[in-house]
């Protein structure tokens, strides 16, 4: 994710005249349209159709128009849908949790990423590969069991508990378990690998005559960093805060596992819709919908400075 | 001068590095430690004991993950053997086919699956089989995850491709081999690092998948991960911390082996 080959950077761009693809190129590129353009470009229509259908009771849908689904998320009518209609504070204050938690994890990787990203591009020789390596291997450790590994750690009868009663420095458990606090900490701690990759690789092509013509100017080492380095390697930056933003939000795992009942992000809300009981498949498809548009804002935005920056 | 060095190292990014590095790994390592913890309580160490694995093989849940465990890899196998064909064909097409209309729309396109969140697509391939009247199972897992392994695959075959340059294959068919000829003998042995590396990856991102296959899933069926969700919400045994052991362990072998897989290629060239 975090080297993104864009297709048109090709050192092979000569004459197509014996070209190896030549005119079965199109047949080439056939598999990948059909299996993506079959199994998740149509799912994802399919899902904005049922986001407008009528719900069904355990599950699934009745073929029939209907606006109840939006309408339950934002239209507060009162228990019996008689009372003058309000804003519905409900699933609007999961969403901003969901955005505040988001926020506050990528604020928090990017304070610790960006230090270590820069450390590691700095390094030389052979403890530049290892030390990228380390940081490589956790993000492919599975997310489920990173999860559970946090999860033990700091439950109330976990290991970190366990060391410091024994120690003497606490009388009774920490609880840190089922609060914001556990789903930051789940969040930060499954995708800070995801910003230092990419700034790591920014930093890699910077060009430190820069940093060395600002010194000879007598510009100090913390003026450099902020006026000189930090936007010129803003591309990675933004990259990172993207590449943990975009999955902190639809998180499932770590506010389903750390966070409990009172700590909802918008993945478990969705879950809940047609796994759990509430079983009402139009309104999780509205949810998802709102969250995809959300998403695809923030890309959009992000593809936008891309081709500023190229064309400038 | 001696602005040389002091532009490059920043006091205190050593600590950053060394908290970073220690966040990442301090809960599996501890995970890994306790799992040979003898004791029921588990959280207070009193000893060394493999009497966890034993359970993990051979006790009273030992089917139940066997089976889980088999789902798993079998449907990782034939996921990443059928993105990494589809990949590499459209890495082929991509990065030796020129210039043409569709281009950038089959990059979107490719890397989709990376830019919508996991939950969404769960939810869209849910809906998307029930709306067709496919029954989940088997197939739908498997249809799930060839989608989202595609881009998986796709960046290191891309990425070892773009380094390879055409004189070879031009030279090949200059001297009268056939364009299949020139691929098959020329092209496809250059790229193959390429396509280990993403086989491996894209088998890694299958292996790991909770949240697309426990939409898809239905009932009957569970991979490891789904089995170990399952559990763990009855809360955390020793056996999980066992098996979890195990996973890791499986999935660092698996990205050393592609790390010097993909060393070995680029040595090569």
């Amino acid at each position: 994710m975090a080297t993104v080959i864009a297709p048109n950077s090709t050192t092979a761009e000569s004459s197509n005249h014996s070209s190896l693809v030549g005119n079965i190129r199109d047949w080439l590129l056939m598999p990948s349209w059909l299996v993506i353009g079959l199994f998740l470009v149509m799912p994802v229509l399919m899902m904005l159709v049922y986001s407008f259908l009528t719900k069904e009771f355990r599950g699934g849908v009745i073929w029939e128009f209907s606006l109840a689904a939006y309408d339950q998320f934002f239209i507060d009518r009162g228990l019996f849908g008689d009372e003058p209609i309000k804003i519905e504070w409900t699933y609007i204050n999961i969403f901003w949790r969901s955005f505040w938690q988001a926020g506050l994890a990528t604020t928090f990787c990017f304070l610790i990423g960006f230090p270590t990203a820069w450390y590691i591009a700095t390094r030389t020789g052979n403890s530049k590969h290892i030390w990228l390596f380390l940081i490589t291997i956790p993000y492919w450790v599975n997310l489920l069991i990173r999860t559970v590994s946090l999860k033990f750690l700091i439950r109330d009868n976990g290991p970190v508990n366990d060391w410091l009663l024994t120690l003497g420095a606490i009388s009774e458990p920490l609880s840190i378990i089922n609060t914001n606090l556990a789903v930051q900490l789940g969040l930060f701690y499954s995708y800070l690998p995801f910003m230092v990759l990419p700034i790591y690789a920014s930093v890699e092509r910077y060009n430190f005559a820069l940093s060395e013509a600002a010194a000879d100017l007598y510009a100090g080492r913390w003026t450099i960093l902020a006026k000189i380095v930090l936007p010129a390697v803003k591309p990675g930056i933004i990259a990172g805060c993207i590449l943990v933003f975009v999955p902190s939000l639809g998180a499932f795992l770590a506010p389903d596992l750390l966070g409990g009942a009172k700590n909802f992000m918008i993945g478990s809300l969705i879950e809940e819709q047609f796994k759990g009981n509430a079983g009402n498949w139009p309104f999780g498809a509205a949810i998802s919908m709102i969250l995809l548009s959300m998403v695809l804002v923030v890309l959009t935005y992000y593809a936008r400075s891309q081709t500023r920056r190229e064309n400038s | 001068m001696a602005s040389h060095h002091t532009v490059r190292g920043y006091p205190g990014f050593l600590s950053f590095t060394l908290l970073c590095l220690f966040m990442l790994y301090a809960p599996l390592i501890i995970v890994m430690v306790y799992s040979f913890n003898d004791s029921n309580s588990i959280s207070h160490w009193q000893g060394f004991t493999w009497r966890w694995y034993e359970d993990v093989f051979f006790g009273l849940e030992a089917a139940k993950f066997k089976i889980a465990a088999r789902n798993s890899l079998v449907i990782a196998s034939i996921a990443a053997i059928a993105s990494t064909l589809i990949a590499t064909c459209a890495a082929v097409a991509l990065i030796r086919g020129g210039h043409f209309r569709a281009k950038t729309a089959s990059f979107t396109l490719i890397n989709l699956p990376l830019m919508v969140p996991e939950i969404v697509i769960a939810v869209a391939s849910l809906i998307f089989f029930s709306a067709i009247g496919f029954k989940t199972g088997y197939a739908t897992i498997l249809l799930a995850h060839i989608v989202f392994c595609i881009p998986f695959a796709y960046l290191p075959i891309a990425a070892r491709l773009q380094g390879i340059e055409d004189i070879y294959e031009k030279a090949a068919m200059d001297l009268y081999a056939s364009r299949w000829r020139a691929f098959k003998l020329v092209l496809l042995p250059l790229m193959m690092p390429g396509m280990m590396a993403g086989f491996l990856l894209a088998f890694i991102i299958s292996l790991d998948d909770f949240i697309i296959t426990n939409f898809v899933k239905g009932a009957g069926i569970e991979t490891l991960p789904t089995a170990i969700f399952g559990a763990v919400k009855q809360g955390i045994k020793p056996n999980i911390m066992a098996i979890s052991t195990l996973m890791l362990l499986v999935s660092v072998l698996l990205v050393t082996l592609s790390h010097f897989v993909g060393r070995i290629g680029n040595k090569q060239k």
